[in-house]
């Protein structure tokens, strides 16, 4: 019986020939990242253990994201906890650096790994063939302290891609769509493997943007076929694959799909759902009161790139904030050397260094009682970006300028 | 906790999402017990206050979706709920509840056949009862079962190797 890339990654991880969906196996973890949403808990539950020690030192990687710079003493001392033990125990530590998940990708992640963070968003690193999934900051301890914990074996929905995506819509257009089309759930415990001929016309950036989103579709990981465009990018930034794993032709799929990626238009997901989606073009008109450029989800230099033709020689609309938050330093630095940072502040934005920012409704931006976001965050739950009684529209890097510019949703 | 236990019922609908049960405001709290009264406050502010210890919670699909932060779970135990009764469960949320003592227990039908503040009968792993109806409910695992009833994965980890 054939395997699926998700099994193949077990199998790899258990020291076992054959893994198949629905067996549990006890995996040897490759790596692990936490950042400063939880880190401080692992650290108080790590003290409370009987002469603890962590596993393997080189696997951890913490980063320090999701308020930085702290916002209160509470979560300065936080930071300090996390800092702190981080030196003491060699720990691999970035702080300010850039969203974890983008930090990772660019200095960590290779093909073949099973990786754990205690961030749900960590099925991103599928764009690189990795099998990442989010774990919370107890089953981080076990792994920190044994370098081992159990899964079980996922079922896998495969969506073939095909076509290309018309100019004017995005890879988190498309994953939108998904979800919209399996719903909130629709994922739930499983893995989500994109392949197909369509894979190839979308970069790195587009694929980290629909790996990162999966979880909102309840999926435990997702992952990607490992072509030249994930080779070259690995390359790049000097990494090696662990392992090159593809799905067999006779793996059992759960689900199949097969997605036209020329018949995929602009989508916004409304409050308070992600998969409340519908085509941006019914919610033309609706007024603004914040956009926010940035996040895991599309806080590249690709999104920063599209953003900026859009808004070159325009304003923010009068009474708007909008807010740039490029996902790392490295692409920080790319942008200033292009000049988007300056095309953006020419039209009034608000540059921030690389954070969670409002998308996790965090220590920037966060949005007031009735207030109204446009965001390329990952969700727009009831209250996620401030206020309960606030609303947050979820759309594309494109959608989110044009919308700034207008003072309204509006498509590029 | 294979045993019998009732306790009153407060109904929830579908996708109740992590930063419902605790929102990211709140977790720069210093204690689990401080964000008590803030749980589920985007959705219903003065629930945390009505929730009294023994209670149970019932909710619709995807019950927990959303981030992986822990708090959520700690926060729902804190409150001294005994267990949650869903439809289905998001997979992060079913790990962290499990490995902090929290009894969670998938039920299809339960939902829509109950209302908000009828008492039911619950025995882990067997059968629910409610308004003169029977519901039967899979068993956890037993090792699953192993760390909730000794209130989490750390406390289990410790019993294993024989630390109080």
């Amino acid at each position: 019986m054939g395997m699926t890339m998700a099994e193949k990654i077990i199998a790899c991880a258990a020291g076992v020939k054959e893994a198949h969906a629905g067996d549990i196996h006890t995996v040897e973890l490759d790596r692990l990242m936490s950042n400063d949403g939880t880190t401080h808990l692992t650290i108080d539950m790590y003290n409370k253990l009987k002469n603890p020690q962590i596993k393997d030192v080189n696997k951890l990687v913490w980063i320090v994201d999701h308020n930085i710079p702290s916002d209160s003493p509470k979560t300065a001392a936080s930071h300090k906890k996390m800092r702190d033990f981080a030196r003491e125990n060699k720990i691999t530590f970035y702080e300010g650096e850039g969203v974890c998940h983008q930090v990772m990708m660019e200095n960590h992640v290779r093909p073949g790994e099973l990786i754990f963070g205690a961030d749900s968003h960590t099925c991103a690193y599928g764009a690189l063939g990795a099998f990442g999934t989010g774990v919370g900051c107890t089953d981080y301890l076990y792994a920190m302290v044994t370098g081992t914990s159990w899964l079980l074996v996922p079922e896998t929905i495969r969506f073939n891609l095909h076509g290309k995506l018309n100019k004017g819509v995005y890879a988190r257009d498309l994953i939108l769509t998904i979800i919209g089309r399996i719903s909130a759930n629709g994922a739930n415990y499983k893995a989500m493997e994109f392949a197909g001929d369509g894979l190839a016309s979308l970069s790195m950036a587009d694929r980290i943007s629909i790996c990162n989103l999966c979880v909102e579709a309840g999926a435990k990981t997702a992952l990607m076929e490992v072509d030249d465009v994930a080779m070259d990018y690995l390359k790049a930034h000097g990494r090696e694959p662990k392992a090159l794993f593809t799905s067999d032709e006779d793996a059992v799929f759960a689900q199949v799909f097969d997605i036209d990626l020329g018949e995929i238009e602009p989508i916004v997901a409304k409050p308070h759902f992600v998969d409340s989606v519908v085509p941006a073009k019914e919610c033309l008109g609706v007024k603004i009161d914040e956009a926010f450029l940035g996040s895991c989800n599309n806080g590249r230099l690709e999104d920063l790139r599209v953003g900026a033709e859009i808004i070159k020689g325009k304003k923010v609309a009068e009474g708007v904030r909008f807010l740039v938050v490029p996902a790392s330093q490295t692409i920080y630095k790319e942008a200033l050397k292009e000049g988007l940072l300056d095309i953006f502040m020419e039209a009034g934005a608000i540059i921030m260094n690389p954070n969670c920012s409002v998308c996790w409704g965090s220590c920037q931006g966060v949005i007031g009682e009735g207030e109204t976001l446009i965001s390329t965050g990952t969700r727009n739950f009831k209250g996620r970006a401030g206020h309960r009684d606030s609303f947050v529209y979820l759309a594309s890097a494109a959608t989110v300028t044009a919308s700034a510019i207008k003072g309204e949703i509006a498509l590029a | 906790m294979t045993e019998s236990f009732t306790g009153k019922i407060w109904v929830l609908d579908d996708d109740i999402d992590t930063d419902i049960i605790i929102p990211t405001d709140y977790l720069a709290l210093k204690s689990v017990d401080d964000m008590k009264p803030y749980a589920f406050s985007p959705l219903r502010p003065e629930l945390a206050g009505q929730i009294t210890p023994g209670d149970i919670i019932v909710g619709g699909k995807n019950f927990g979706c959303g981030s992986s932060r822990e708090q959520a779970p700690e926060v729902i135990k804190a409150l001294g709920i005994k267990c949650i009764i869903a439809r289905s469960f998001a997979r992060i949320f079913f790990r962290n509840s499990i490995n902090n003592g929290l009894l969670l227990i998938e039920c299809d039908a339960l939902h829509d056949e109950v209302k908000e503040g009828d008492t039911i009968e619950v025995t882990p792993g067997t059968v629910i009862k409610a308004n003169g109806k029977e519901y039967t409910i899979a068993s956890l695992p037993d090792n699953l079962m192993e760390i909730i009833n000794a209130g989490g994965l750390v406390k289990a980890m410790r019993k294993r190797n024989g630390l109080s």
